[in-house]
């Protein structure tokens, strides 16, 4: 504050306080479905204060299949959820990991292409290239399988980059040092560089968990099994229901139970989450 | 700055590089090279066989009114979500700069959409406008508005603007709030003695040096417009209604997998590849030279 | 038996050579320092001996064994860097241990040999601490245990004082060398500090560009510098090293071309009649000895160190002559070489 003016201090509360509550609208709209039965959510206007169906709707959606939506009861679809999000955040960590200590720490020929090979991986989200790495998938017969989920997603140029920085800034000495107490390379990257890039990958765990978790076309087109379903995707079957009325507290509290995690992990580690967030733009 | 040392090895640093290498090949480099065979190629609905057609998908494209107007769809919906998500997130990132108390604690309510799935984002949003039973759309009608994004184009473009810029917020601010922090104060205070009032400040000291974060801020929200509105797209209103909101990714995707156009749908990834690389290149050259004062 | 051998060891990097061939012969518990300025290629020597950097031609011998394509690992050596380069994410303990359990030791012996080593530095109270928690002299101390818990055969210093403050360093530099005598370890030790040099060696090789000037007690490079080179860079202040036209007054020999005539400050004395006449600019008493900066009627200026609290006042003329004859060096003008 540069100087006093009390009106304007007011008027930026006042503005904050109107951004969060717009902000958390759609969030307290959603619990208060959670909260209703499918007869409440059909009146007009739906209610506006919570009511009494809530462990009805966490019973029924946890634990209770969707036979109009083909959708597999929604614990299932977390636990899918969450392997897909550990299988990607790990795997892209420790590959990212890998070459970078590879580019930093050795001189090889071809270093340079490997290089540039995986800056392309930049420049192609999976979005525009969605057919033909289906038809890889496919042709690799790993279509309905964690592997088919998790494997095309990991290769990361962003994390070999930041890697590639951590790995820099690191003095040269503590490499020469670990080579003189007999440290051989796979030694020096577990015992020295992993352990000193500790927060860097803590930081990027978190982007990452929220990156893998809100897959979405990716799961769509490779899980034509219910039981490989994820939750994120599990919401788009529920809401196409064709003509019949959608199942409005078996979305919403779906939709409440998908956001939990990534948004929990984001507060809970809000300054490793902006530390990532900015370190993966630099 | 290079490493003055290496390990010495032979065969040690391609194991290393090998994970990674080799699930480039497979997932991106081999599929995007697909993709750029499949775009000159014409599948025969009849046959198997496929033939070399050279620039022909590219051609029928470009004289397909309905992908012409999913290009300037496109755009809308990219102009409309970057802008409306810039600057709400900057009076939001003004606001929590100049108040000190209490600035942690409207950020911590801030970020999270960040979180939430693009997906999520739609199925809450769509809840809330839902024609029939959704809480704004009988607001609205309260006012008179009849409100059904089912059957308005426009209507379906806004609710997706609305969802697209609700999850982007939280990043923008976030950038913001980093860029406003960077700005010595001493200018500030400078500004203030020489007699410009807060509004004049803004435009004449914070905007201008704010510039490096506005740019890069644009680029990256443009490029979410782009790629990362899939599944709002999907979950709110399937590219309809008559394609209203149909953008380029959400064709790609309708034309392969719904439509199995496979040529065109190849020739519109080698053209959505195109306007990748070319705002990648832009970001890196700003990165590099950091528009800056 | 711990010696170090050196072949006519070089260095280059693509074209460019760095060390032109430098051989010497260590001797178990010797203690030797490098010394030169910076971009000599000391450092670079030392590294090459470590096995951090490859070694262009010649031959490197460690405890008789030739070492030149060993890794560092198994050279049976021990190194200090200037920046310690310590684990910062490893406590005290920790980074003395590392080496030895990298060489599997049983814990239980590993823990002994810490210890010990943590009670010759005084480090016992800090062994959990972590780096960042300890000072400089102190970082300086681990960096020394981490070197003495794998009793090596040779110890390698890379400037290891540099980064310390005055009156540490000239602790420190007592404390190695205390330590090194007891443990009677071979030792190279790199330093562009020449007080340092002195002080510390048994023997030293001064370089320059890449070349070894001289190899030698400190005692025979002061009193018998080899190079003009030598002659400058060893002693404190420099000696007056000028031209023979600058001292009409001494009687020099005429038959072997141009010359370079050399003067430690402190050997020149004030004598009636001397055969130097210099023309005092500025006194710096320093109370134990007096710094007198001079000038000749040919305009050089002229270092003289006077004893104790010398009455000189500024303009006047001094009568100065070397101490003795010994105090003269003569150097071959255009090789730089002692005559």
């Amino acid at each position: 504050m540069v100087e006093r003016r009390p009106y304007l201090t007011f008027l930026s509360h006042a503005f904050l306080v109107l951004g969060v509550a717009v902000v958390a609208f759609p969030i307290y709209v959603t619990v208060i479905a959670m909260t209703h039965g499918p007869q409440a959510l059909l009146q007009v206007p739906i209610p506006l204060l919570p009511g009494d169906q809530l462990w009805n709707n966490l019973n029924e959606v946890l634990f209770v299949g969707r036979s109009t939506s083909g959708t597999p009861p929604t614990w299932l679809m977390m636990v899918n959820s969450l392997v897909m999000a550990i299988g990607i955040t790990v795997g892209k960590i420790v590959i990212s990991i890998l070459s970078a200590f590879a580019i930093v720490y050795f001189r090889f020929p071809f270093r340079m292409l490997f290089f540039w090979m995986i800056f392309i991986t930049l420049m192609l989200p999976v979005e525009v290239r969605i057919l033909p790495t289906f038809e890889v998938v496919a042709g690799l017969n790993l279509l309905n399988s964690y592997t088919g989920l998790i494997l095309p997603l990991i290769a990361s140029a962003t994390a070999t980059f930041l890697f590639r920085q951590v790995f820099m800034t690191i003095p040269d000495e503590l490499m020469e040092a670990a080579r003189i107490d007999g440290a051989s390379a796979m030694r020096f990257l577990v015992d020295v560089v992993v352990p000193m890039s500790r927060t860097n990958i803590a930081a990027l765990f978190v982007i990452l968990f929220i990156f893998g978790w809100n897959q979405y076309l990716w799961p769509l087109l490779v899980t034509t099994e219910s039981d490989f379903y994820t939750v994120v995707m599990g919401i788009q079957r529920m809401l196409r229901v064709g003509e019949s009325v959608p199942e409005w507290n078996i979305i919403m509290t779906t939709t409440f139970l998908a956001m939990i995690p990534p948004v929990v992990v984001v507060i809970a580690m809000q300054g490793l989450f902006v530390k990532g967030l900015i370190d993966a733009e630099k | 700055m290079e490493k003055r040392v290496y390990f010495r090895a032979r065969l040690f640093p391609y194991l290393l590089v090998a994970p990674q290498i080799i699930v480039t090949l497979v997932f991106f480099i081999w599929p995007a090279a697909q993709a750029l065979k499949l775009s000159v190629m014409r599948e025969n609905p009849f046959g198997g066989n496929t033939r070399f057609v050279g620039m022909q998908n590219f051609e029928r494209l470009f004289n397909d009114p309905i992908y012409l107007d999913s290009f300037q769809t496109t755009i809308l919906f990219s102009v409309a979500t970057t802008f409306s998500g810039l600057i709400i997130a900057l009076l939001l990132a003004l606001a929590a700069d100049r108040i000190i108390k209490g600035a942690t604690g409207y950020r911590t309510f801030l970020i999270w959409p960040y979180a939430v799935a693009p997906a999520v984002a739609g199925a809450l949003w769509v809840f809330l406008f839902d024609p029939t039973i959704g809480i704004i759309t009988y607001a609205m009608a309260l006012f008179g508005y009849d409100w059904n994004h089912k059957l308005n184009g426009n209507e379906a473009m806004t609710l997706v603007v609305i969802a697209a810029t609700w999850k982007q917020i939280s990043y923008n601010f976030l950038f913001f709030v980093a860029g406003l922090q960077a700005i010595p104060r001493s200018l500030l205070e400078a500004a203030a003695i020489d007699g410009a009032g807060p509004l004049r400040r803004f435009w004449t000291v914070t905007f201008p040096l704010l510039s490096p974060t506005t740019f890069f801020l644009l680029v990256v929200n443009v490029v979410y417009a782009f790629f990362d509105t899939f599944g709002i797209i999907d979950a709110v209103t399937k590219g309809g209604p008559a394609g209203a909101t149909n953008i380029l990714v959400y064709k790609v995707y309708s034309d392969g997998f719904v439509g199995l156009d496979l040529g065109g749908s190849a020739a519109q990834s080698v053209i959505l590849m195109a306007i990748v690389i070319g705002l990648t290149v832009v970001q890196f050259r700003f990165i590099e030279r950091k528009v800056s004062y | 038996m711990s010696t170090v051998t050196l072949r006519d060891v070089k260095k280059a990097y693509g074209d460019t050579p760095v060390i032109h061939g430098v051989s010497m012969e260590i001797q178990t518990g010797e203690f030797i320092v490098v010394v030169g300025p910076s971009g000599c290629g000391k450092s670079t020597l030392l590294r090459m001996v470590a096995g951090l950097e490859e070694i262009s031609d010649g031959e490197i011998h460690i405890a008789e064994k030739l070492v030149n394509n060993l890794e560092p690992r198994d050279r049976d050596i021990a190194m200090v860097f200037q920046n310690y380069a310590l684990y910062p994410h490893m406590s005290v303990f920790d980074n003395m241990a590392y080496g030895l359990k990298l060489r599997k030791l049983p814990k239980d012996e590993i823990r002994a040999k810490v210890e010990e080593a943590a009670d010759l530095l005084q480090l016992r109270p800090y062994l959990e601490r972590r780096p960042r928690q300890l000072s400089g002299g102190q970082r300086q101390r681990v960096a020394m245990g981490r070197a003495i818990v794998r009793e090596p055969s040779v110890f390698l210093f890379d400037e290891p004082l540099s980064n310390l403050d005055a009156k540490l360093r000239v602790q420190m530099r007592v404390e190695i060398r205390k330590l090194q005598r007891r443990l009677g370890t071979t030792s190279l030790y790199v330093t562009h500090d020449q007080v340092e040099a002195m002080t510390m060696a048994d023997r030293l090789i001064v370089m320059n560009a890449g070349v070894a000037e001289q190899i030698g007690s400190p005692i025979d490079l002061y009193e018998h510098p080899e190079t003009v080179f030598v002659a400058g860079f060893i002693g404190s202040p420099a000696m007056n090293l000028l031209d023979a036209a600058a001292f009409p007054g001494l009687s020099l020999p005429t038959d072997r071309g141009p010359l370079t005539v050399g003067i430690r400050p402190e050997h020149l004395v004030v004598a009636d009649g001397g055969p130097i006449g210099a023309t005092v600019d500025l006194v710096e008493p320093l109370g134990a000895d007096t710094i007198v900066h001079a000038q000749l009627p040919t305009g050089d200026a002229l270092l003289i160190r006077l004893p104790g609290n010398a009455k000189v006042t500024q303009g006047t003329t001094l009568s100065l002559a070397p101490k003795d004859e010994a105090a003269v060096h003569l150097f071959d003008k255009d090789t730089g070489r002692r005559i």
